[in-house]
């Protein structure tokens, strides 16, 4: 058993630099997207004061908030480099998630205001 | 006592190419997906069927809810820097992040308590209409998951982190699957800032 860990030892401290390299691009990548957000936030309540119309108001903010929660999503939460099963998953819950938003809405029979 | 551990909790299973942890969170977070997804849909439903519905910067404070955002985010900045602290094997750099990342989940708890605070003495509850009904069970709901979140990141920071010496790949992992979650939080933040105080 000792003399397997002294035969791997070698090839294990050269993965663990490796790695400390790919870490440091991580953290790189985690101060961008820091700054990205904080960008992003300002712009959310800045545009929340320009006159237009409440359609455009919505589709404005929804289309910020999105690119913000990609960015959380996909970097903080690794999704770019994740594995394909995690990716599958999400895709059915946001079918599910867009079937329980638009099927009331789709229903001529239903009115809310009675 | 082997028998009873969870397995997989290090290593990969090899029919998901994950570990147990990862993809319980994921599928954990999925559902939560799906609760604050029916109530965006009842406050989507509800709004559009409305003759008239207040402005939100009306009657909430937008400043307030600015900075909470700004805190909100810097902590899952805090929080994947103290997963990333211990990728490097850096156990003191981990308790400046994971201390800091509890810190700020307690000024965002702050904030919102000063903002309920301020509703209520005005005479603003969740039953004086549709649109602080929605207010305050979305805004409660996250702040649950807030203090949820806190309180992991607390037990990992302080006696849970025990386990990065004894296991310290092991603690690695709960630690980023406490960022899945962490992270999650943060997200339904972002939708819920524009939509209930800017919208």
């Amino acid at each position: 058993m000792s003399q397997e860990q002294a035969l791997g030892a070698a090839p294990a401290a050269a993965a663990a630099d490796h790695d400390a390299a790919e870490i440091d691009r991580h953290v790189r990548t985690y101060i961008g997207v820091f700054v990205a957000l904080m960008v992003l936030t300002v712009v959310t309540v800045g545009v929340s004061y320009i006159d237009m119309s409440s359609g455009m108001a919505v589709a404005v903010a929804m289309f910020i908030a999105t690119i913000k929660g990609s960015l959380v999503a996909g970097f903080f939460m690794h999704l770019v480099s994740e594995k394909k099963l995690i990716t599958y998953t999400l895709v059915l819950t946001v079918f599910f998630f867009l079937f329980c938003l638009l099927m009331p809405g789709a229903s001529n029979s239903y009115d809310a205001s009675v | 006592m082997s028998t009873a551990l969870i397995p997989y909790t290090v290593e990969p299973r090899p029919d998901t190419g994950l570990n147990n942890v990862k993809i319980g969170m994921w599928l954990f977070l999925a559902s939560e997906v799906m609760l604050f997804g029916g109530l965006f849909a009842g406050y989507i439903l509800v709004r559009g069927g409305s003759m008239e519905w207040p402005d939100g910067r009306s009657i909430l404070n937008v400043p307030l809810a600015t900075i909470n955002t700004i805190v909100l985010i810097s902590s899952s900045v805090t929080m994947v820097m103290s997963w990333a602290s211990l990728m490097r094997k850096d156990f003191g750099k981990f308790k400046l992040f994971m201390g800091l990342t509890v810190v700020l989940g307690l000024v965002f708890m702050i904030i919102k308590y000063t903002e309920y605070s301020s509703k209520f003495s005005h005479g603003l509850f969740p039953a004086t209409n549709a649109f602080l009904a929605f207010y305050f069970t979305l805004t409660g709901l996250h702040a649950l998951h807030v203090l949820g979140g806190m309180v992991v990141n607390a037990y990992y920071w302080g006696p849970g982190a025990a386990m990065w010496k004894t296991d310290p790949q092991r603690f690695t992992n709960r630690v980023e699957a406490a960022g899945l979650f962490w992270h999650f939080v943060d997200l339904v933040w972002i939708f819920l800032f524009p939509v209930l105080y800017l919208l």
